[in-house]
């Protein structure tokens, strides 16, 4: 049993039972998981991002340190990788764009094996790049549709993301389980899937289990939990919708207000996203925000070209070559180097 | 050392990189004979005026730490914190993905799971998140993070000279987080407290007070080219005559002193005397070699970039007392990660030179018009473009050859398709490895960053198995036998590392194949290369 | 620094972005819809079921009815009470709640919600 996902997955379970529970008590606290702590959590995420971001921009850029993955600018005839070596903002855009929108580092990602315990070999392992691009790509498409509930009227892109996301439909009408309607959304099915691979590689690779630590697990239960309850309210609790969006309605035109018919469960679904929201900030889910910033990423390759500028460049000692010819000055005579004083003018 | 040396099976089957039992942060650190580096001789810390100069040894309880050597190292993390962006960026936000774990040349050959790039910075990210994080120190240990102490420097110190700071991990990483980066900003601050290791120090010393790592003093430098040269007439039957530190040559020359000192380096350094020759005779090219600036490689790189820069002062202070137009490199790895993405920034900008124009041929080296030092593959294949070699391949028939693209080069400047196009033309027979073991994805020699020493062989031949597994596959497969590169601590290293894991291959610079291939005006009848093998049909 | 620059651009797109639901709604009060009992459905009293279960499942008991009808052949619904209706959307729902506009869409469209009931049924049958 490790450690680490054992603590994560009671402090996620803590939570749902603390708010889960806790809105049970009364309106008094159904206004602290409804009201108090969602705007506490935006405020905290808003001003954690911004201070964590202005933080990284106050540290300086003294070199530019590109990790070149390509041919350089050279003679004519060498053809340069423009995007994986660029010379150009253009192609630092372009190699931008591909790394954040389609995780192009991660798509080289290799398996290195031992056949024989003597040969090796490094074939491609896409199993990471998928599993990772769904589970981001689920997770923007879950928060833009969850829009309904923040805007009224709801604006075109969403409805035509609802319509795209749930364009399959399934029916399961048995008298125990039943489900069919609402439409099925896939993204949070993909969501959840993806999240549990993602854990269960941490369990089950050796080396990922290795360097995993309870900040890994964390947000990954969070985000499961989340999923899960989000999942149980649309397909089988169900809840008043209506009731809902007159909540969250209340909260972003800054009209608070509990409506009735409120469930347990969708306190607790606002509760961890509020946690999560707080969390983001102070944690490695900030690789959102640095990952426009990494220096060997967002920055040319041709340093031989233009000069980048370091803003400290402090001052150096140096051995100058006039001390250098004072302390071998005989020395190269003797073999006939050039020297620029003659050992008589020394004294 | 080599006696002790374990066989390359009984490594092999020592490696086991399914890591299990206690974490990393609960195994103490156990420095191991034949993975480290002795420590730094005091003198020569002394000599470069650093901190804490001291003898001390590594297997010892007591580091003769100064006093308050935890506060040497939280004011120098902070101050790195905000002078580097790189550092603060690469300590948050790693989500440990584990992409970079088997990309690491010394996680695949040791095994050791401390060795995975990511547990490489965590060892730093651990202390970070306790020093300078608010969810670090309210969590503490269950939030990843530790504070500082003695054992915690120890572990440091023997892991961040187990990396070679050759940014493989950095091609993989979905942030690009550079290893290099981390080890290079760790090595700062072991450096404050004196925690060098001895293959690094002294050759800075060396460096900063003769000019090269290896001490070579000027008159010694002049006499092991004539040596040289003598050498190249036996072989060749023409004299060269290699200018020193000559005003208004056209050229200045600077290639790592280890090319002067050793085979086969010496055999690349026979080729680039050669090739300036041919050039002088022919085109009236005039190139100068200087002593006060004989090293290409900058040793000061893996100690800080204070004395990275001191020791990359004199390339341009040389080229501006000589009144050369531009500077040509020579071979080397970390000298052109240094000239490519530093030298301009720490010390130019080189407004006294003129921009690169190969005279021979007209072309500008437009891609180094603000550097103005041009490599000589660049330099050699422009030539061999415009037609002004006079190469007979054929003498390098006997080689059956495979391109090593060095770390450096290939991932901090992106020289790839230059050495193969030289090679190509100076030689027949050529063959590449693996896609995945070479380009931006080459691996490591395992000596590199200062790690060339002999007390730590067994990391070294662990280190480089990896690409020596690539050049075994070409060796079967192809029957290569010659492995060319263009770096002077690969033609250091790689001959250790083939003799270990694949002795039938043979290491070479690249200038060295096209000076064998080069015909020299009044040359003799050449009956053997420059190392006294004999020529194809040659043979009796 | 120019690089400065560009982070706080970008950080100010970022907060703009994220900060979309507040602006977009700037100014507007978006209450809950209220919905119109026509005169049968104020004199029924109780629908099927109760209000709260048919607020938050009736999508899925019409669901059902649906497939007992089509594919059952089975046309009667017995409630908790023992009351029966015809599973019918048109003759059953829509004969009390026949104001369609008033009391489907309403909280259909605040909850952006498309029911594909009227890709089939009409939604005044009695043509009223």
């Amino acid at each position: 049993m490790n450690k680490n996902y054992m603590v994560s997955l009671i402090a996620v379970i803590v939570l749902f039972l603390i708010a889960y529970v806790g809105t049970q008590l009364g309106a008094g606290v159904q206004m602290v998981f409804g009201i108090l702590v969602p705007y506490l959590a935006v405020a905290l995420f808003v001003a954690g991002f911004i201070r964590r971001v202005m933080g990284w921009s106050r540290s300086a850029v003294p070199f530019r340190i590109t990790t070149t993955c390509g041919q350089q600018p050279s003679l004519p005839g060498f053809k340069q990788a423009k995007i994986d070596n660029p010379s150009t903002t253009f192609g630092v855009v372009v190699r931008m764009f591909l790394e954040i929108v389609c995780f192009r580092s991660l798509f080289r990602n290799t398996k290195m094996k031992l056949h024989g315990g003597t040969k090796m070999t490094h074939q491609l392992e896409i199993f990471l790049w998928v599993g990772a691009l769904a589970f981001h790509y689920a997770f923007f498409t879950v928060v833009v549709r969850h829009l309904r509930f923040f805007t009224e009227p709801v604006p075109f892109f969403v409805t035509i993301l609802e319509k795209v996301d749930s364009f399959m439909r399934i029916e399961i009408l048995y008298d125990a389980v039943q489900a069919g309607l609402p439409g099925v959304y896939m993204s949070g099915l993909v969501l959840v899937a993806a999240a549990i691979y993602l854990f269960l590689r941490r369990v089950f690779i050796p080396q990922v289990r290795y360097i995993s630590l309870v900040n890994d697990f964390f947000p990954l239960f969070l985000i499961i939990a989340i999923a899960i309850s989000g999942i149980f309210m649309r397909y089988l609790t169900k809840v008043d919708i209506v009731a809902i969006k007159e909540l969250t309605m209340g909260l972003v035109t800054f009209r608070p207000t509990i409506p009735d018919g409120v469930s347990y469960l969708f306190f607790a679904h606002m509760f961890m996203v509020s946690v999560l929201l707080a969390y983001f900030p102070f944690s490695k889910l900030m690789h959102m925000g640095g990952v426009f910033l990494s220096p060997t990423r967002n920055m040319t390759g041709n340093t031989r070209q233009v000069r980048h500028v370091n803003p400290w460049n402090h001052p150096v000692k140096v051995h100058t070559y006039e001390e250098y010819e004072d302390d071998f000055r005989e020395k190269m005579i003797e073999v006939g180097l050039p020297v620029v004083k003659m050992p008589e003018e020394k004294a | 050392m080599a006696d002790e040396l374990i066989t390359p099976d009984e490594l092999l089957s020592k490696i086991d990189h399914r890591p299990s039992g206690a974490g990393w942060m609960d195994t103490p650190v156990d420095i191991r004979k034949g993975m480290y580096c002795y420590a730094s001789n005091p003198k020569s810390v002394e000599t470069l005026g650093l901190p804490n100069a001291r003898a001390w040894n590594p297997l010892d309880e007591d580091w003769k730490l100064p006093e308050n050597w935890q506060q040497i190292i939280h004011e120098g993390f902070k101050e790195r914190l905000e002078k580097f962006r790189s550092f603060k960026v690469f300590m948050d936000i790693c989500v440990r993905c584990g992409a970079c774990a088997d990309k690491c040349h010394f996680f695949i050959g040791t095994g050791d799971p401390k060795n995975m790039p990511v547990v490489r910075a965590e060892l730093l990210r651990s202390v970070y998140r306790n020093d300078f994080t608010t969810a670090g120190k309210i969590l503490g240990k269950l939030g990843g993070a530790r504070p500082m102490s003695l054992d915690v420097l120890k572990e440091w110190w023997y892991y961040m000279f187990q990396c070679t700071e050759c940014r493989r991990c950095s091609v993989f990483c979905p942030y690009g987080i550079d290893t290099a980066e981390i080890t290079i900003m760790a090595r700062e601050l072991l450096n404050l407290l004196g925690l060098n290791i001895d293959w690094i120090a002294t050759p800075v010393a060396n460096c900063y007070r003769t000019g090269n790592h290896l001490g070579i003093q000027p008159h010694a430098f002049k006499d092991m080219l004539d040596f040289f040269v003598e050498d190249i007439e036996e072989v060749t039957g023409v004299l060269v005559n290699p200018a020193y530190m000559e005003k208004d040559a056209d050229i200045l020359f600077i290639t790592p002193s280890g090319d002067v000192f050793a085979d086969p380096g010496t055999y690349t350094c026979m080729g680039y005397m050669l090739l300036f020759h041919y050039l002088e005779e022919k085109y009236g090219l005039k190139v100068t070699w200087s002593t006060y600036a004989s090293e290409g490689g900058n040793f000061g790189f893996f100690t800080s970039h204070e004395t990275m820069k001191r020791l990359n002062s004199k390339m341009y202070a040389e080229a501006r007392r000589l009144g050369v137009k531009w500077i040509l490199g020579g071979e080397c790895g970390h000298m052109w990660r240094v000239i490519s993405q530093y030298m301009d920034t720490m010390n130019g900008p080189a407004d006294f030179l003129e921009e690169p124009v190969n005279p021979i041929t007209g072309t500008k080296f437009e891609n180094a018009v603000s550097t103005k030092v041009v490599h000589i593959t660049e330099f050699t294949a422009d030539l061999i473009r415009h037609d002004k070699l006079e190469l007979d391949p054929g003498r390098n028939d006997n080689q059956i050859i495979t391109f090593h693209d060095s770390c450096n080069p290939a991932r901090g400047m992106g020289l790839l398709d230059e050495p193969r196009y030289v090679i190509q033309n100076v030689a027949n027979h050529y063959y590449e490895m693996p896609a995945n073991t070479i380009r931006e994805q080459t691996f490591c020699c395992g000596s590199g960053a200062g790690l060339n020493a002999g007390e730590n062989m067994e990391l070294r031949m662990a280190g480089g198995f990896p690409r020596a597994n690539a050049v075994r596959h070409v060796h079967e497969t192809h029957g290569v036998n010659m492995l060319a590169c263009v770096c002077a601590i690969d033609r250091a290293a790689l001959p250790a590392s083939m003799e270990y894991w694949v002795p039938e291959v043979d290491v070479t610079g690249v200038t060295e194949l096209v000076a064998n291939a080069l015909i020299m005006p009044g040359e003799k009848d050449r009956k053997t290369d420059l190392r006294g093998e004999p020529l194809p049909g040659m043979e009796e | 620094m120019k690089d400065k620059n560009k982070i706080l651009a970008g950080l100010a797109i970022f907060i703009v972005v994220i900060t979309f639901p507040f602006w977009f709604n700037l100014g507007k009060a978006a209450p809950a819809p209220e919905l119109e009992l026509t005169e049968k459905a104020k004199a029924a009293k109780t629908c099927v079921m109760s209000k709260e279960f048919m607020t938050a499942e009736h999508m899925q008991l019409l669901d059902v009815w649906r497939h007992n009808v089509v594919r059952g052949g089975e046309r009667m619904f017995v409630n908790p009470d023992g009351r029966q209706f015809n599973m019918s959307l048109s003759n059953t729902c829509l004969d009390c709640h026949s104001n369609k506009e008033k009391f489907c869409d309403r909280c259909h469209d605040y909850a952006s919600v498309r029911p594909y009931c009227w890709d089939c049924h009409i939604d005044n049958p009695k043509g009223e």
